[in-house]
């Protein structure tokens, strides 16, 4: 039954090899200099302070004195510090955990939220409240709930709640996790049900036609269709895990002990806590190199040919 | 893609432009406050009741003298030290630039960006024999005064509540042994025996400092800060170490209290409502604990005594660690009127008659001499005696480690701290972390 709606986007494919469009020189080509005030704020504001940074990296200065050049050596004692690899590690955990738990929910939401149920534009409110408060605002609120003395647990009652969530090394990093995910899910399922929005109604009424259920539709239409939104959504989500910094800073301090010390919060605590602005360059251009990585290789899923649409022909 | 619509050349020749345009950019950036001659200005930390008093103090000042007016801006802790870090590196920093001494302000005097004070002391004695001759250590960095003792005497002070040891039948600690004790009773009756907001980090390292000064007297901290090699390895440091890792691993210490911050007062609190006995807190608690505590200061149910004694430890009993003062320095790059206007206000400004009181009459005990009928004179006349004694009167008032000891070194120290709270690393290992960071 399903081999029906299968073959479909095949189609598609094969019309706009051969009747894809040739833009009209006038209107689709875009001016060169319309490009200017981006560029301009690109390298005033990215590519100068990345290559000021990429210096630094290879000097010592302690953010008042003098700068002193310090060769590799920032380098090298980076790469043996078993901290440094301890961040690393826990920004993964963070990035993989966070994928595997915000993007199942964003996705069913943002479907949910594109549907015509009822109460479905007052649940979409309230899905997106968390998406109006400053991380810094969302860390102090969390805080104080999970207070083991004066928080949630005590004030309800409940022994369950009890948990020491924010001191205990263990259950710390999946503390933090949850509220990143408590945070982003909101923005996320807003991408997705824009989405699903985009997907015309005739492919699920052909599935349909064809006697696919909701599932097989969500399986074989909704998810190959948003093959492109996943794809930004998770950029956004693993090169984000890259800058999670304001969130941890409050909530934890990257404790207790180093349990939460992920790579932006270990550059910030040693650039402007410790003040060794070489080592923290370091931390800097590494953060900057796997941003980099994760953005190509997410992009590189998407194919070659990005441009085409997946809906040309309909 | 099939099209170009941006040709390659078109990008280049627009490349080439940018670095103009940068350049006109970041031009904008580099006449700053710190350029223009608009008098005086001054950084402090926000938070009453200091903030309203120094406030108060300034405009006063202002009022006296038009032609010296100092603009005060206050920020939030935490966030100022980075602030006022960042200003000085940049060439920003405000004409008196609020600090606390130590390893800081050796970092500043180092790389010259505050004005050496010596000669301008030496000019005017009566400004400083006013003050705590203690006060002036953490502002004297190789025999050259940087900074002018501006707030009050801060020790760390040990808190009990006398109504949950009244119930249990109990005496303050006067030993190590009898802590643990304590320790013992207070669990077994479903109360926590210390508060301690650990998040935060250096509460957890006053515990250090005391223990540190009771098993090995001063001159294990004086060793580790003169950059003595392995001087975290000493026995008596290891000894410390190991004492607290059991007062932990013994419950003493609340449930929880790796997530607790100081910020919130939260510790402070646990005290008060009856959730936890005792407290190891700076001075400065006992204005918030009076303000917040529902009458529980007022009632006389707060109780204080000096840290207890370690069995064959060398350390003074009357030795004492926290802040000896705030400090206020001159900004180098400040201007020759700007600079006047400063001198000005440490002579006639600060520290004078109403701003004394006004300390006293919070619970704090200003760093100036013969204050003592004041202080009498008060509700708190109990607390501020004790503190004023404690002060003036300690062997050795060592100042609290992250302020004395350099950045690098103090943010390692906190970081190892934490881990040695949560039972992470063993003692040994703390000292082995630390020795690496002996002289930076």
């Amino acid at each position: 039954m399903s081999t029906g709606q299968m073959t479909a986007p095949k189609v598609h494919r094969e019309q706009r090899r051969t009747a894809a469009p040739e833009p009209t020189r006038g209107r689709a080509a875009p001016l060169a200099w319309l490009a200017v005030p981006a560029l301009i704020f690109f390298v005033a504001f990215a590519v100068v302070p990345l290559a000021g940074v990429l210096v630094l990296s290879f000097t010592n200065w302690d953010g008042i004195g003098a700068i002193t050049p310090a060769g590799v050596s920032n380098w090298l004692n980076a790469f043996a510090d078993p901290g440094m690899y301890h961040a690393l590690w826990l920004t993964f955990v963070v990035m993989v955990v966070s994928w595997l738990v915000q993007t199942p929910i964003s996705l069913l939401l943002g479907v949910f939220t594109a549907g015509s149920q009822k109460y479905r534009a007052l649940l979409a409110v309230l899905y997106f409240l968390p998406l109006l408060l400053s991380s810094a605002a969302i860390a102090i609120a969390y805080k104080a709930l999970l207070d083991p003395n004066f928080g949630l647990a005590a004030g309800l009652n409940m022994p369950l709640l009890a948990q020491d969530w924010l001191g205990d090394p263990g259950l710390a990093l999946g503390v933090v996790i949850f509220v990143i995910a408590w945070q982003f899910v909101p923005f996320h399922t807003l991408i997705y049900q824009g989405g699903v929005r985009q997907i015309p109604r005739s492919i699920y009424e052909a599935a349909e036609i064809d006697g696919a259920g909701k599932v097989k539709q969500f399986f074989f239409i909704t998810v190959p269709q948003l093959k492109y939104t996943i794809i930004t959504s998770s950029t956004l989500m693993t090169v984000g895990a890259l800058t999670y910094f304001d969130l941890i800073f409050v909530l934890t301090g990257g404790g207790p002990g180093n349990a939460t010390r992920i790579l932006p919060l270990d550059m910030y605590l040693t650039g402007f806590r410790a003040n060794l602005m070489g080592p923290a360059s370091v931390l800097a251009v590494i953060l900057v190199v796997i941003g980099l990585a994760l953005a190509l290789f997410l992009q590189r899923l998407g194919g070659k040919d990005r441009t085409g649409s997946q809906l040309e022909g309909m | 893609m099939k099209h170009q619509p941006t040709s390659r050349r078109s990008f280049l020749s627009l490349a080439a432009l940018l670095p103009l345009a940068a350049a006109g950019i970041s031009a904008c950036g580099t006449s700053g406050p710190g350029g223009v001659a608009s008098g005086a200005s001054m950084w402090s930390v926000s938070g009453d009741p200091n903030e309203t008093i120094r406030k108060n103090s300034v405009e006063a000042f202002g009022k006296a003298n038009p032609d010296n007016t100092i603009k005060v801006t206050f920020f939030q802790n935490d966030a100022y030290k980075t602030k006022v870090k960042t200003a000085i590196g940049a060439g920003q920093a405000p004409t008196i630039i609020y600090g606390w001494g130590g390893g800081i302000l050796k970092s500043y005097a180092e790389a010259s960006q505050v004005e050496d004070l010596t000669g301008w002391f030496a000019d005017n004695p009566d400004v400083k024999d006013r003050l705590f001759a203690s006060s002036f250590g953490a502002a004297t960095v190789d025999g050259k005064i940087y900074a002018i003792p501006a707030t009050t005497v801060q020790p760390i002070i040990f808190y009990y509540n006398k109504e949950l040891f009244a119930q249990a039948g109990v005496q303050p600690p006067k030993t190590w042994d009898d802590l643990m004790s304590l320790v013992k009773t207070f669990n077994a009756k479903g109360i926590a025996p210390l508060s301690l907001g650990g998040q935060s980090r250096w509460t957890s390292m006053m515990w250090l400092e005391y223990m540190f000064d009771r098993v090995g007297g001063p001159e294990v901290f004086n060793d580790i800060y003169a950059g003595k090699p392995e001087a975290w390895s000493n026995p008596a440091a290891i000894e410390a170490l190991a004492k607290i890792q059991e007062l932990v691993a013994a419950n003493g210490f609340i449930k929880g209290f790796s997530s607790i911050t100081a910020d919130s007062n939260a510790d402070q609190a646990l005290l008060f409502t009856g959730k936890a006995a005792m407290m190891l807190h700076g001075s400065w608690t006992y204005g918030s604990m009076k303000n917040d505590g529902a009458g529980f200061v007022q009632e006389g149910k707060l109780g204080w005594v000096d840290f207890p004694a370690v069995a064959g430890g060398k350390g003074d009993a009357k030795n004492t660690v926290g802040n000896p003062s705030n400090y206020l320095s001159i900004s180098a790059q400040a201007t020759d009127a700007d600079k006047e206007s400063a001198k000005k206000f440490f002579k006639e400004g600060l520290l004078q008659e109403d701003e004394v009181s006004a300390y006293i009459s919070n619970g704090g005990v200003p760093v100036v001499n013969g204050i003592e009928d004041k202080l009498a004179a008060t509700d708190d006349a109990d607390f501020l005696g004790y503190v004023y004694a404690l002060s003036k009167n300690a062997p050795n008032f060592q100042q609290s480690w992250d302020q004395a000891l350099s950045p690098v070194a103090s943010e390692a120290l906190l970081n190892n701290i934490d881990q040695l709270f949560v039972m992470s690393i063993t003692p040994e290992q703390f000292a082995t972390n630390m020795n690496a960071t002996l002289g930076k």
